[in-house]
């Protein structure tokens, strides 16, 4: 039984998620402690739920292309581009109606999806290697997402706006009700229809999924499309946080964290078996760590370098060398065997 | 036949000069004070540090890598130097190779990770982005200004060139730095077997290249560019600061692309780099001499000059492919 | 000649990979000024024996000695050091940098550091003016066709004085004028005392330049033999083997007519560089065998059939009805199934479950939206993993982890499961034990019998025997003959069209 459950790929990463959580209980008592505040509940963890939001959204679109083979440098200048999009949608509307929300919100997902559609062509049609590909958006992204609030922080006085990512609903974070949501949807197309077993068939062997009748471009091109949609509503909920949109800033550095939470969560980046779940956990894990540095008083900026470490690990772990180096005979031999399939094929 | 698809390998490096020269000619027709030879030399004064960086990331890009943490470096050495400066006060001559020592040593670890464990050179060389921008982090979240004679002479000197025109001290250490590289890149073992790493590793195995040695030498050398730019760029900015240079990877990137470099590896030239900064450079002083148009049309341009190069070499790579 | 000491000589070389003998006890014995072929079918152990030699592998066991010394080559750069050197197919060159420095590259001419262009141009041009050519030694590589890309690796082993020469496979993309350069200059070598090994799986041109042969098969040494005491016939034997007694279970009733309107019916199907022009016609029930040596074309056949490639010229009728496959999802849509040879890089999914990879295809016809139950899934997966008796019977095994027999079983389940009319079957045997063998033989009589028409290629001429129907022989990237399948006589004539030019 425990065999079994320490097999899980989820395992692990829960294991590390606890110890930060504990080593958070550790330097202060009240931290699982969750209460009741003017009918909404507070407290550390609901905190952490709530700032992870747009980080685990952004990563369930990660975790699709990266399972494709691919990544998507691009998502934090969409971030960018969705904020700036919906605030100066909303930036002068009146307070009465709901109407200037929603067309804020669709117009915001629609040019974001577009932006992924974009990426998913290159990748898909052109041939583009999806590092080089979303490299272009991850550069001229945000000077579209300046150009659009004309390189000013664009404040936004229109209250709905701020529901987003900083309402409550039935006494919590609507933004959590917005994750699930999101979440919910990618596990129903994943698992529930075909395009999970598409998705990872493809990104374990492109060809023998096109020899089995597979249309990989179109599997392609929906998951950046699918990406370009969590990145829009992760910048949202990040632009109704602050009530702004910021084209400069917003949503830096995003893509890398979310590459992380994607690869603690056991999702490997050559593709194949993708863990939407533990891409939540991953997510979670990095929240968590900013958290507990800011609240345990070490200097917040060791949290980059925590984070450079997490990844160098994570990494050397996957590496089938690394492991025949430091873990014993049986696995060396796989090794020798991966090298031999490299022979062969050159050959 | 042969002919034309020799052609071909060279056409970035074509578009990128007839690009610049256009773009220059523009700029001087539509802006008063544009051709002129201090608006040309500005170039060079305003970004030697990005053209230091350049000729490493060339490197790195024909090899068929990339080096994500070239941008972290410039904090982390300026804020060393910054630090060593100021708060220990220690004199330039120890400074200045202790700068110098830490992206070489950041570089040599993250070449070692990426040959002996196989890693993809994409996430090692994150992973060396965080590690530098928060290592800065650590040495001070302000910024820290620095006055010492060394650093004031190194950024004030100016040295004429006739008529009124000048460059500056880092100029000439740019363009030493070019040389160099211009010259290991043609005429040493080294400079070759970068090109046939990114030809083909494996063929660059089997004919018995020294593989493992030059790749790390590779990422120990855009390191050291990168904090040789770390130092240049303290003398442009006088101060150590963590969120300098921030995202200056992706403008590194996008002049060697520019420049004519494959993504792919296996062909490219530092020079093409310098012209491919110097692009870059043209675009902002455009913008400036436009006045009404504002920064971020830089990103946009730069975005759409990397689109039609990037389209450009898929088609080269395909062209050039024997079936 | 034999009276020389021998230059080279490999004895009971040993190779192991995890799961695989590559090489057991072989031998091989090079003498200078001689062409030596080295001679196989797929899996025989030719590209480990060479990768040993050169040092990409170290040997498990064996003794190797060269001009009379014991050697233990670490490294491709150590052979080279030694003087052994090979030219492979897949020319191992690298073609984004020029012809001189492909040559030098490793060994440039420097002086006080510096690399001296102007002489490495003058010294390669004099090195391939050696092997009769003359071209501009500063282009790229890339801007020269394949020929003289290997003629420019040739170029780069004698720079290095090799002593013993090693060309893999490297007439396969040649034309006729091309081979006859290329032999022009391995004659040449041959007369300054150079030891070649010749790989080639085309037989006239083994004939052409060697001097002897040594056969392997499935890893063991078979024999060394002088060319004039070899014929070609029984050369054939000696590479394709027999194995006879195994398989002598299977028995098939044999549709001596075969009537109606063809269920697949190609005419003039081609693609340039692959396969030319050929007809086929496949019937209801019938069992179909391509044979032919290895790079005959039989592999670029079938992939015609199936739109794995597009055809270049020629229509295919399916039931009477004109279809232009361009992709195979199109293939699958019009029943029909395409198990392919490369099961590593082209048939498994190695990430996913025993299950996922049998319902892939099936699931392909469907949709992404039209999702198999789990339960119609599980159902679907044990059923097939007991009627083809795959071990380990758990469905949610991954498959990377199966031995190569069962993958393969895998496999054809995934086809199958999608019910097709046309089953085309390409080396389903290879790399799997005789067991597994005889198993997926029995199935292809018994899905014959069912109506099922089969396209059956495979290296193993013995199998084709047992079970087909027709034989079409392939011979140089062109089908030469079709045979029909009806005595002991069949197989001679078989193997004599696949000799071919006695």
């Amino acid at each position: 039984m425990l065999k079994s459950l320490m097999k899980s790929k989820l395992f692990w990463p829960i294991v590390i998620l606890v110890i930060i959580l504990l080593i958070n209980l550790f330097f202060d008592r009240g931290f699982f402690q969750i209460e009741v505040r003017n009918g909404r509940l507070a407290g550390s963890l609901v905190d952490i739920l709530n700032r992870g939001a747009p980080l685990m959204l952004i990563s369930i679109g990660m975790t699709l292309v990266i399972a494709t083979k691919g990544i998507d440098l691009g998502v934090g200048s969409v971030i960018a581009l969705s904020g700036a999009i919906a605030a100066t949608t909303v930036a002068d509307a009146s307070e009465g109606s709901l109407a200037p929300l929603f067309a804020a919100i669709a117009l915001a997902i629609f040019v974001c999806m577009v932006a992924g559609a974009w990426n998913g062509f290159l990748v898909s049609r052109i041939g583009v290697q999806p590092i080089v590909a979303t490299l272009i958006l991850m550069v001229a992204g945000r000077g579209v997402a300046q150009l659009v609030t004309q390189g000013q922080i664009t404040t936004v006085y229109y209250d709905p706006y701020t529901f987003i990512g900083g309402g409550y609903l039935l006494g919590l974070p609507f933004s959590i009700f917005i994750v699930v949501a999101v979440l919910l949807l990618a596990l129903f197309v994943t698992r529930k229809t075909a395009m999970g077993l598409f998705i990872e068939s493809v990104g374990s062997n492109p060809e023998a999924s096109r020899l089995s009748g597979i249309n990989s471009k179109n599997i392609l091109m929906m998951v950046y499309i699918f990406s370009g949609f969590c990145a829009a509503i992760g910048g949202l909920i990040l632009s109704s946080n602050v009530a702004s949109a910021d084209g400069n800033n917003a949503g830096l550095w995003y893509e890398l964290d979310a590459i992380l939470a994607v690869v603690i969560g056991g999702t490997s980046l050559m593709g194949g078996r993708f863990y939407l779940m533990g891409t939540i956990i991953g997510a979670l894990i990095i929240q968590s760590l900013t958290t507990t540095i800011y609240s345990i008083g070490i200097p917040p900026e060791t949290n980059m370098v925590v984070k450079a470490i997490v990844v160098l690990i994570v990494c050397l772990l996957q590496s089938p060398e690394f492991r025949s180096k430091v873990f014993g005979s049986f696995k060396a031999k796989k090794a020798v065997e991966s090298e031999d399939d490299k022979g062969v094929t050159l050959s | 036949m042969k002919k034309l698809s020799l052609d071909y390998k060279q056409l970035p490096l074509i578009a990128t000069m007839s690009l610049f020269i256009v773009m220059f000619a523009i700029g001087s027709m539509r802006y008063t004070g544009f051709l002129s030879t201090q608006v040309f030399l500005n170039l060079f004064v305003d970004n030697a540090f990005l053209i230091i960086l350049a000729v490493g990331m060339t490197f790195v890009i024909i090899s068929g890598g990339i080096d994500l943490s070239v941008g972290s470096v410039i904090a982390l050495t300026s804020m060393v130097a910054a630090s060593l400066t100021m708060n220990a006060g220690l004199s330039p001559w120890i400074v200045i190779p202790i700068s110098l020592s830490v992206g070489t040593i950041i570089g040599l670890g993250q070449g070692y990770l990426i040959h002996y464990y196989n890693l993809q050179p994409f996430i090692v060389t994150l992973a060396g982005m965080f590690l530098a921008r928060g290592l800065s982090y650590l040495i001070s979240v302000e910024s820290i200004a620095i006055s010492s004679p060394f650093f004031d002479y190194m950024a004030g000197t100016r040295i004429p060139l006739g008529g009124g025109n000048f460059i500056s001290i880092s100029v000439v250490i740019a363009l030493i730095v070019v040389l160099f590289a211009v010259y290991v890149s043609l005429f040493t073992k080294f400079g070759r077997n970068v090109y046939a790493l990114g030809g083909s590793e494996q063929s660059a195995l089997l004919m018995g290249l020294p593989v493992a040695r030059t790749k790390i030498l590779i990422y120990t050398f855009s390191g050291f560019c990168a904090s040789l730019a770390g130092l240049v760029f303290t003398f442009y900015m006088l101060s150590g600061y963590a969120l300098h240079a921030n995202g200056m990877e992706l403008d590194t990137i996008a002049a060697v692309v520019i420049g004519g470099t494959l993504l792919t590896g296996g062909a490219g030239y530092v020079a093409g780099s310098v012209v491919g900064v110097l692009i870059t450079g043209i675009i902002q002083t455009m913008i400036v001499f436009e006045g009404t148009l504002s920064a971020w049309w830089t990103k946009i341009a730069i975005g759409v000059l990397l689109f039609f190069f990037i389209v450009l070499q898929r088609v080269i790579v395909l062209r050039t492919k024997p079936k | 000649m034999k009276e020389q000491a021998p230059r080279l000589v490999m004895e009971g070389i040993d190779k192991e990979f995890p799961g695989v003998k590559a090489l057991s006890n072989v031998n091989l014995t090079l003498y200078p000024g001689e062409v030596h072929a080295l001679m196989g079918e797929n899996g025989a152990g030719k590209s480990t024996l060479i990768k040993v030699l050169t040092g990409v592998y170290t040997i498990d066991k064996g003794t190797v000695t060269y001009e009379g010394k014991d050697i233990h080559v670490k490294s491709p750069h150590d052979a080279q050091d030694m003087g052994i050197t090979t030219v492979y197919q897949e020319v191992n060159l690298c073609t984004n940098l020029s012809v001189t420095e492909n040559i030098f590259i490793g060994r440039e001419i420097m002086k006080n550091g510096r690399i001296k262009w102007k002489e490495m141009n003058k010294r390669a041009v004099e090195l391939l003016k050696r092997l009769n050519l003359d071209i501009d030694v500063t282009k790229l590589l890339s801007s020269y066709s394949v020929a003289i890309q290997q003629m420019v690796a040739i170029a780069r082993s004698l720079n290095v004085s090799a002593k013993v020469l090693i060309l893999d496979e490297p007439t396969s993309s040649l034309d006729r004028d091309e081979v006859k350069q290329l032999f022009a200059v391995i004659n040449k070598l041959k007369s300054e005392g150079m030891a070649i090994v010749f790989v080639s799986h085309f037989l006239e041109q083994v004939y052409e330049i060697s001097d002897r042969i040594t056969v392997l098969r499935n890893g063991e040494w078979v024999g060394e033999y002088a060319i004039e005491d070899l014929p070609r016939l029984e050369l054939v034997g000696k590479m394709i083997g027999k194995e006879l007694n195994e398989m002598s279970s299977i028995s098939k009733e044999r549709k001596s007519s075969v009537k109606g309107e063809a269920i697949l019916h190609a005419q003039n199907l081609s693609k340039k560089g692959r396969i030319e022009p050929y007809d086929l016609e496949l019937h209801k029930g019938e069992i179909v065998g391509l044979a032919g040596l290895l790079g005959s074309g039989r592999t670029e056949l079938a992939r015609l059939l199936f739109g794995a490639d597009k055809a270049d010229t020629g229509e295919l009728k399916i039931s009477g009805n004109k279809k232009v496959l361009k992709t195979p999802k199109q293939a699958i849509a019009n029943r029909i199934a395409f198990c392919s040879e490369d099961r590593k890089a082209e048939g498994i999914i190695p990430e996913l479950t025993i299950r996922e990879n049998m319902i892939l295809a099936m699931q392909g016809m469907y949709g992404w939206f039209k999702y198999i139950s789990k339960k119609r899934q599980m159902e679907i997966a044990d059923e097939y993993t007991k009627l083809l008796n795959i071990n380990p019977p758990n469905p949610e095994q991954l498959i990377k982890n199966l031995s190569g027999g069962n993958q393969q079983k895998v496999m054809l389940a995934r086809w199958l499961i999608t019910n097709p009319e046309v089953l085309i079957l390409d080396e389903p045997t290879r790399g799997i034990d005789i067991g597994a063998k005889t198993e997926i033989m029995k199935l292809m009589v018994k899905l014959s019998g069912e109506g099922m028409s089969i396209l059956f290629i495979s290296g193993e001429l013995e199998e084709i025997l047992r079970t087909c129907d027709r034989i079409a022989v392939l011979r140089d990237r062109k089908k030469v003959s079709e045979i029909v399948n009806k005595d002991h006589q069949t197989q001679h004539e078989v193997m004599t069209e696949m000799a071919g030019g006695v």
